[in-house]
């Protein structure tokens, strides 16, 4: 490691909430983006199989 | 030269049946190779002599900006085939990709102002490099918006095209902004002929972290691009199968 110990990883030098801040706001960004591109998958395939399943019992 | 996998993939039947079983793996190789990457590059990277540990900004700044322009080339190209070939699967990527590339550009913009403040003293400057990818991200706003305001299919399809193949103009810009004007920002991390001007210990983790969120946006796009084909061909045969066979 490029550190000493873990004090020193998370303050970076005086660079901690920089380079922090970025790392979370990126794990956020990437999180949204993903769940909402999953959920609006199964949620198409989930409308369209209760609208077939509709058509077939009228 | 045999063209038949160019029709075959302007078909959406086709590629959602050649899609479904590639978008997960790809998506899971490039969670594991990012995370890999940044932990490498965050832990285990020397510290830079000049600019101390903030410069391990750079391991999810510069993949975010590579896909930021990455994703307008390809919605550009694709503007285009649909212009040229009225290929059915290209505005479907246009839908699809033009979110994650506005993600990944808005990504870019606020990790280099948090970097810009321990190292220039400034979130922002209106410099060529900065404003041309700040234009970069107010275009994918642009066919986001433009997509969504347009409830005709024919006429969102041509519109999306139209405005990506004009906006292909600013990627040329970006990528020379830091030759052609006096600019804050440094030049580009990896060109296609010459060694990265550092150790391996730095770019090498880059480069993985770089690959991984390629893999992790390809992913992404194959799941929307299935949602879009199944939306739009919902009155088809081969949908009503697919979706009573269950499954993602």
């Amino acid at each position: 490691m490029a550190f000493d110990n873990l004090t020193d990883f998370f303050e970076m030098g005086r660079h901690g909430v920089y380079v922090w801040s970025v790392y979370g706001f990126s794990t956020v960004s990437l999180a949204l983006i993903t769940w909402s591109t999953l959920s609006k998958r199964h949620q198409i395939q989930e409308t369209l199989r209760k609208r077939f399943l509709r058509d077939k019992t009228i | 030269m045999s063209w038949t996998w160019f029709h075959k993939l302007g078909s959406p039947k086709w590629f959602f049946h050649w899609s479904k079983s590639l978008a997960l793996p790809l998506f899971g190789f490039g969670c594991i190779c990012l995370l890999f990457g940044l932990v490498w590059g965050v832990a285990f990277a020397p510290e830079d002599y000049q600019q101390g540990n903030s410069f391990r900004i750079i391991y999810i700044h510069v993949p975010a900006a590579i896909l930021a322009q990455s994703c307008y080339l390809a919605l550009g190209l694709s503007g285009l085939v649909f212009l040229v070939w009225q290929m059915k699967i290209a505005p479907i990527f246009i839908k699809a990709v033009a979110p994650v590339g506005a993600v990944m550009a808005l990504m870019a913009l606020v990790s280099g102002a948090i970097w810009g403040k321990p190292t220039w003293g400034t979130w922002w400057v209106w410099d060529a490099r900065l404003t041309s990818v700040l234009v970069l991200f107010l275009l994918y706003m642009g066919i986001i918006a433009l997509q969504n305001s347009l409830n005709d299919v024919t006429l969102a399809n041509k519109a999306v095209a139209v405005i990506s193949v004009v906006g292909l103009i600013n990627l040329p810009i970006i990528k020379y902004s830091v030759e052609w004007w006096n600019t804050l920002h440094q030049g580009a991390t990896f060109t296609l002929t010459e060694k990265p001007a550092m150790p391996a210990e730095m770019w090498v983790p880059l480069l993985i972290s770089t690959i991984g969120l390629y893999c992790l946006v390809a992913g992404l796009a194959l799941w929307r691009m299935q949602t879009e084909i199944l939306i739009r061909e919902h009155r088809s045969n081969w949908v009503k199968q697919e979706v009573m066979k269950d499954g993602l």
